[in-house]
Formats: C-alpha cells, sequence, structure tokens
C-alpha cells in the first residue's frame, strides 16, 4: 500500500512536471511593459483581454513568444505600441503572446477574426499556413503575415525585410573584433534550416570574410525560435568550441549574456533593447522598426487603399536599425576603432539605397566547400534569397529560383551542412 | 557473546500516509465539486494579486471554452486527444502499471498514420478504407511502442515508470527527424499535406449542406473517443477480463493465486494502453494538423495521466475530466500576458490533484 502510494505521488509529480515543461514556457514575469491602455477597452488591470473595442479600428497581433522576450517579440510589440500612438483613439490594438505555432495557432486567429478584429498581424513563419486558412474564411477582415511568402489576392499581404543587410554589417564587426584580438572563429546560432536563417547566415559570413578572411562561421541549430536555456546552451558550446564571437539569430538575449560571462562578446538580433543584458561585451544588435510599417499598412486598411502584397523592405526605408549605427546613436565600446568607418561607409551607402541586399549576394561567391555557387558578375534574384521553389512558385505565381538559398557561403566552416 | 538479547524498543513513533479504507458515496460525489470550486477560489485570489477582476476573466475564460457553438467545437478538438490517451493510460492505470509514456505512443500512432497517408497507400484510396488503415496503423504504432516496456516489465521485472517516460523522447526524436528528413516538406519541420481522403470529417466540410456548421472544426474522432469510452466502461463492469486486470492490479500476489496469467495480461494491457495513445496521435494528425509536425502535440500525453488520475479511471469521468481541461486551455486565450492565464492552469491544476490527495489519503500514527 505504501508503495502503491510512493508510486502514485512519484508518477502525479513526474506528469504535472512533464505537463508544465510542454506547455510553451513564459518567462516568470513580463518585464515591467505594460500593454498600452486603451481607455474603454476591456483591460483590467495589468491584465488584457483581447477583444476588439466597438467604434474603433481593432487591430490584432500574434505572437510566437511573449513580449518580454527582449528580442523578436518585443520588437514587434513595440511595433504595436507604435502604432497605437501614431493613430491614437482611432484604433484599438490587442495582442495574443506564446502561441504554439501549428494547430493552437489557427485556433488562436479564427477566434480573434470571429471576434471582430479589422486585421490581423501573424509575426512568426509557422503562422503562415494557418493564417492563410482564416484568411479565406474571413474575406472582410485583414491579414498580415510577417516572415513567409504567402498572400492572397484580397485580403491578405506578407511583410518582411532585408534583414541581411544588417547582418552583413553585423558579420564585419564581429570579423573585427576577432581579427584584433588574433582570433579567428566566430559562432551563430540558427533556429531553422529555412531559406530566411540561411541567408542571414551566409550575409554576416560575407561580412566577416570582408574584414577577418581567415575567420570561419560556426553553427548550431537549435530548431526553435524562442527557448531560451536552448539558446544559452547553443552558445556555450559555441564558445567551447572556440568562437570569440557569439552572433545569434533567435529571440532572445540570453547567448549575449552567456559570452559576456566568459569576457567573450555577443552580437544580439531583433529589438533595440537586446544590448542591455551587457553593454559592454555586446557588440551590436541588428534590429527591426515594424512601427512606421504597421501604422502605414494599417492606415491604408482604414481608408480602403490596402492592397496585399508581397511587401519586402531594405535598409533605404528605414525599418532597420544596426544599434550603435543610427542617428544619434554611439558604437558600443567593443567595437575596434578601426572598423568603426568603414561599417558607417557601408551602412551610408544602404540607407540611401545606392547598396542593398542584392549587392552583398553578387559573385563570385563560392559556398563553404569551395564550389562556385554564384558565377562573377551575377546577382541573386529575389525568388533566390527566399527559396522559392518550383512548389512554392506554382502556389505563389511567383517567379522559381535558380540558385535557390540552400546553400552555405564561404567563410561559413566548412565542415558545417544544413541538417 | 551471551545468549541474553538485549531488549529493543518495542514501538516507534512514526506517521504513516495510507489511503483511506473508505470514502462515503456523497464525498466521492461531491469531492471534484468542492475541488474545483476550491481551485477557483484559490485562482480568483491569484487573478485579484495581478489587480484584474476575476469574475471578469473566469466569465471571459467560460464564454470563449462554452459560451457557444464555436467555444464547444475548440474545446472538442482539445478534448478528443485526452480522452483517448487518458482511456489509454487508465487502461494500464488499472493494473497499477505505471504508463507515463502514452506521449511517445502519441507520436509512433501519428507516425505511422502519417506513412499511410502519404506513402505506404495510394493517394486515391477510397476515404473509409484510407481512415480505416490509418486509425490501424495509429493502433499498432501506439500499442508497439508501449509493447516495449510491457516486455521488459514482464520477463525481465524492468521498471515501466523508467522505460515509458525514455521512449517519450526516443518517439519525440523518431518523428523530428522524420519531418525534418525523409518525410519533411523543403526541410521545414512537417510533412506535406495529407490529400483530403486522409482527413477526419470535421463539421465544418459539411457547411456545404448545413451553413451553420462553417468554421466548427470538431472531428469525428470524438465519436471514436466516447464510444471506446462507453466499450471500455462495459469492459470494466461486466467482462471476465476487465474484473482479472483489477485483481491483478489489487493484488498481484492473489491474482497469480487465483490462476491468472501475469505476464499475458502485462504485455496485453500495455499494448491496448498504448494502442489507444496511438490512435489520439492518428486522430490528431488525421482530424485537426492534417500532417505530421515537430511537437504537433502540446503534452496531451502527458496531461491524459492527470485526467485519468482525476476520474478516477472511470471511462465515462474521463471524458467530462478531458473537457473540463480542454475548456482550460481553451479558455487560457482569453487572457494575457499568455504567463497569466498558464500561471491560472497550474494553479487550478495544482488545487485538483493535491486536494484529491488529501481526500483519498489520511494521516495515521503507527
Amino acid at each position: 500500500m505504501r508503495k502503491t502510494w510512493i508510486g502514485v505521488t512519484l508518477l502525479l509529480i513526474t506528469a504535472l512536471v512533464l505537463a508544465a515543461c510542454v506547455a510553451p514556457a513564459a518567462p516568470a514575469a513580463p518585464s515591467g511593459e505594460a500593454p498600452a491602455p486603451a481607455p474603454a477597452a476591456p483591460e483590467t488591470g495589468g491584465i488584457q483581454i483581447p477583444q476588439p473595442v466597438e467604434g474603433k479600428f481593432n487591430v490584432a497581433f500574434v505572437y510566437v513568444g511573449p513580449i518580454g522576450d527582449g528580442g523578436w517579440t518585443y520588437a514587434h510589440n513595440e511595433g504595436r505600441l507604435y502604432l497605437q500612438e501614431k493613430l491614437g483613439d482611432a484604433v484599438h490594438t490587442a495582442y495574443l503572446e506564446s502561441v504554439p505555432e501549428g494547430t493552437d495557432a489557427e485556433r488562436v486567429i479564427r477566434n480573434l477574426a470571429r471576434a471582430g478584429f479589422n486585421a490581423i498581424f501573424t509575426t512568426s513563419f509557422g503562422f503562415m499556413d494557418p493564417t492563410a486558412t482564416v484568411a479565406e474564411e474571413f474575406p472582410d477582415v485583414y491579414f498580415v503575415h510577417i516572415s513567409g511568402y504567402l498572400k492572397n489576392e484580397t485580403n491578405f499581404a506578407n511583410l518582411f525585410g532585408g534583414m541581411e543587410s544588417m547582418k552583413y554589417l553585423a558579420g564585419m564587426i564581429a570579423g573585427a573584433r576577432a581579427a584584433a584580438d588574433g582570433q579567428t572563429k566566430i559562432g551563430y546560432i540558427a533556429p531553422f534550416p529555412i531559406p530566411e536563417v540561411i541567408r542571414h547566415i551566409n550575409a554576416a559570413a560575407l561580412g566577416m570574410r570582408q574584414t577577418c578572411p581567415e575567420c570561419t562561421l560556426d553553427i548550431r541549430w537549435i530548431f526553435t525560435w524562442f527557448d531560451p536555456s536552448l539558446e544559452r546552451q547553443a552558445a556555450e558550446t559555441l564558445m567551447d568550441a572556440g568562437a570569440y564571437v557569439v552572433i545569434t539569430g533567435a529571440d532572445t538575449a540570453g547567448p549575449v549574456q552567456a559570452a559576456g560571462e566568459r569576457g567573450l562578446y555577443g552580437i544580439a538580433y531583433d529589438s533595440r533593447n537586446a544590448c542591455d543584458v551587457d553593454p559592454v561585451h555586446c557588440l551590436t544588435v541588428p534590429y527591426w522598426e515594424w512601427g512606421p510599417f504597421y501604422t502605414l499598412l494599417v492606415e491604408q486598411m482604414m481608408d480602403g487603399t490596402f492592397v496585399p502584397d508581397d511587401f519586402y523592405f531594405d535598409v533605404d526605408s528605414g525599418a532597420l536599425g544596426l544599434l550603435g549605427f543610427m542617428e544619434g546613436q554611439e558604437p558600443a565600446p567593443g567595437v575596434p576603432a578601426e572598423v568603426i568607418p568603414l561599417v558607417r561607409d557601408v551602412l551610408d551607402q544602404m540607407l540611401s539605397g545606392e547598396m542593398n541586399r542584392f549587392d552583398i549576394f553578387t559573385g563570385p561567391i563560392n559556398n563553404n566547400k569551395g564550389e562556385l555557387v554564384i558565377p562573377a558578375g551575377v546577382s541573386l534574384t529575389q525568388s533566390d534569397l527566399e527559396g522559392i521553389d518550383a512548389t512554392i512558385a506554382a502556389q505563389t505565381g511567383r517567379e522559381a529560383c535558380t540558385i535557390c538559398m540552400n546553400w552555405l557561403a564561404e567563410g561559413v566552416s566548412p565542415d558545417a551542412e544544413l541538417p | 557473546m551471551s545468549a541474553v538479547a538485549t531488549p529493543r524498543a518495542t514501538k516507534s513513533e512514526r506517521w504513516r500516509i495510507e489511503r483511506a479504507p473508505t470514502q462515503p458515496l456523497w464525498l466521492t460525489i461531491l469531492s471534484p465539486v468542492i475541488l474545483v470550486a476550491l481551485a477557483l477560489i484559490v485562482g480568483a485570489g491569484l487573478l485579484s494579486l495581478t489587480g484584474s477582476d476575476p469574475w471578469l476573466v473566469y466569465r471571459r475564460m467560460a464564454q470563449l471554452a462554452f459560451g457557444s457553438a464555436y467555444g464547444w467545437s475548440d474545446t472538442t478538438v482539445k478534448a478528443t486527444p485526452l480522452i483517448l490517451a487518458g482511456l489509454g493510460v487508465s487502461i494500464a492505470f488499472r493494473m497499477r502499471l505505471w504508463n507515463i509514456g502514452a506521449e511517445g505512443q502519441l507520436f509512433l500512432g501519428a507516425f505511422m498514420a502519417t506513412g499511410v497517408a502519404l506513402h505506404w497507400l495510394p493517394r486515391d484510396t477510397p476515404q473509409p478504407l484510407m481512415l480505416l488503415a490509418m486509425a490501424a496503423a495509429g493502433f499498432v504504432g501506439g500499442a508497439l511502442w508501449g509493447l516495449i516496456p510491457g516486455l521488459l516489465k514482464a520477463k525481465l521485472n524492468v521498471n515501466e515508470i523508467i522505460t515509458t517516460l525514455m521512449l517519450n523522447y526516443v518517439a519525440i526524436q523518431w518523428n523530428n527527424f522524420f519531418v525534418y528528413g525523409p518525410w519533411s516538406e523543403r526541410g521545414f519541420g512537417l510533412s506535406p499535406q495529407f490529400p483530403r481522403n486522409a482527413w477526419l470529417p470535421r463539421l465544418t466540410d459539411f457547411a456545404a449542406d448545413f451553413p451553420f456548421l462553417r468554421g466548427l472544426t470538431a472531428h469525428f474522432g470524438i465519436l471514436i473517443a466516447v464510444a471506446l469510452a462507453v466499450v471500455l466502461w462495459v469492459v470494466w463492469r461486466s467482462t471476465r477480463w476487465g474484473f482479472e486486470v483489477s485483481v491483478v492490479g489489487d493484488n498481484p500476489r492473489a491474482a497469480r493465486y487465483a490462476g491468472i496469467n501475469l505476464t499475458r495480461n502485462i504485455i496485453l494491457v500495455m499494448a491496448l494502453s498504448g494502442g489507444l495513445a496511438g490512435l489520439a496521435g492518428m486522430s490528431e494528425v488525421s482530424g485537426v494538423v492534417h500532417r505530421l509536425q515537430e511537437r504537433f502535440s502540446p503534452g496531451y500525453g502527458f496531461t491524459a495521466i492527470i485526467v485519468a488520475w482525476l476520474a478516477k479511471l472511470n471511462p465515462l469521468a474521463i471524458i467530462l475530466v478531458s473537457y473540463l481541461f480542454a475548456g482550460l486551455l481553451v479558455g487560457g486565450d482569453a487572457i494575457q500576458p499568455a504567463g497569466i492565464a498558464q500561471l491560472l492552469q497550474g494553479v487550478i491544476l495544482f488545487v485538483v490533484v493535491s486536494g484529491d490527495m488529501i481526500l483519498r489519503y489520511r494521516v495515521r500514527r503507527v
């Protein structure tokens, strides 16, 4: 009897722990950023009830992580707050955070549409199919999906930007830091082997080679966008393998913190505040400014001029940033002085539109095995960059890629493979 | 040494926690109600601490989960895998076999069903045949995954808690390998979508004839789940084998003296237990996800353990408890930040489980 009791106790504890672990983990507390108080909105205390408000243009955001992640989702939430501030009383915004990609997402998006929201922004790649499905069911609701490739002709657009340009500059800074200290290894934390991530890795590697020709870029695939402990763990293994600077492509600033703890350097991602965790060891952060675009699109929806499109912006749009180098900012103390003018120069060209993502991916460029991938004088097309293969091309009516984004550029460690 | 024995303390002051010998019927019936009410009160206290109005939050949660046909449909979608997996683990629990591998068995079931839908049967197989084959494959997949720890337990007396737990991770990684590798769609963590004839019919699929069903995603799996619950209820109540399983669970030694074949029963029960969880996996990929995907289950197999326990292993009660849990999950979308909803879910769970424990056991000095 007693044995049984112990068994049962162990069993239930295990079950509770496992059930808790598998549920999408949320940090203990959202870090102080309370949702913007909207008058007459169904909000109660620090808690928000995502429901539309009558008489306003209601916009809902579906986030993959918590708004307190200090990265990807934080940046999107800043964009939402910007939108709320710019358009004021005319709009009501709401959000749902930590929504798992997949089937739960479809239910969440459908419920928002059903509840009466006028526009729904979904901000993770895995929300693409669910958004497309629900967009078809609710022709009167506008949908914008971030980071995918699907859209329709009436009410569903996709939106993304050329972060690769900023990753290129980040690579330059990382390479310069390593070269200045006689190091040759840099690490990159890669979420998923999809064109977006591969494109960013390649851009970082090409940038790195500009300032440190003998450097190599080591990669760890973590198969998640948001997992604080996995992200940190990946940073640790990269540093164990000799990485001097860790660049993260995932959602939190944990890897930068981990690098700082060892006295090494990190480059964060996504949000302007990501370097706050360790300003000394954080070299820079390529970040997103979603606010202006959100505002523009919502304004178009409100006055009826919105046309669903494949929106893809580059540095000259002002929607991309590189911490330390934008107007009014100073480079972090860890950035070597000799690389600062170089980065400023390239960034100026990008800001003026003189240079963009296509210039970065102009041949001759080899892959990490030394084989020529982009011949001299040839530039990748937008379809190449996004890896629009024959299937997607047929599905979307876009041009198919010829040099599809499924290769790793020179500079990436020669033994690295796409999983 | 002298033969004189040193006198020893004959009585030790010890406390013992043991199962209360009897529980009055009214307590059995009323205890879940009391516990849920208590949990809601504790949760309300917590919500008040965050400065919000608990009544408003609860009302909105209930409204989302049970307040409309859509709510019921969403809740049913979530309850379906919980019922199937909950029935699965309850079979093993009845024999005091602690199968905590339902999550892995569910993944294997989904894997096998996907194999049938995408690779092993022609794409234009008629729907009933396709679905039957997928269900059979799903059951077999889960059963195999339950059979391994079953055999180890029966033949070598290996602790099934450890083996079933570990096999969860193996199954999840196995699934990941296929969705990123051989069965992957363009390297993303998912397989291509199933052909339409491999989808379990959903209510919304009949919207052409019955427009009011549009957008209701509850699928055929719930009927299978409820039917199986009834079958199991009958089996426990009025079959010889059902009685045998209970006897083995209560007292294996007595069962052996009574001529019950323990080895055979352990293997059979573990296979059946896994098979039902496998069926949950099949129903989820065929009825909801329509493809195999990384992490398609948010831990249904683990939640099922709690469901089965709270339902006191009664198949019909499992349906009810699954619906309550599913409602809690669906209602969680009602409040943000998401951490608050999860906190609330955790607190409610904790109060109910621990309260149940207190009601079932007593502390006694021995």
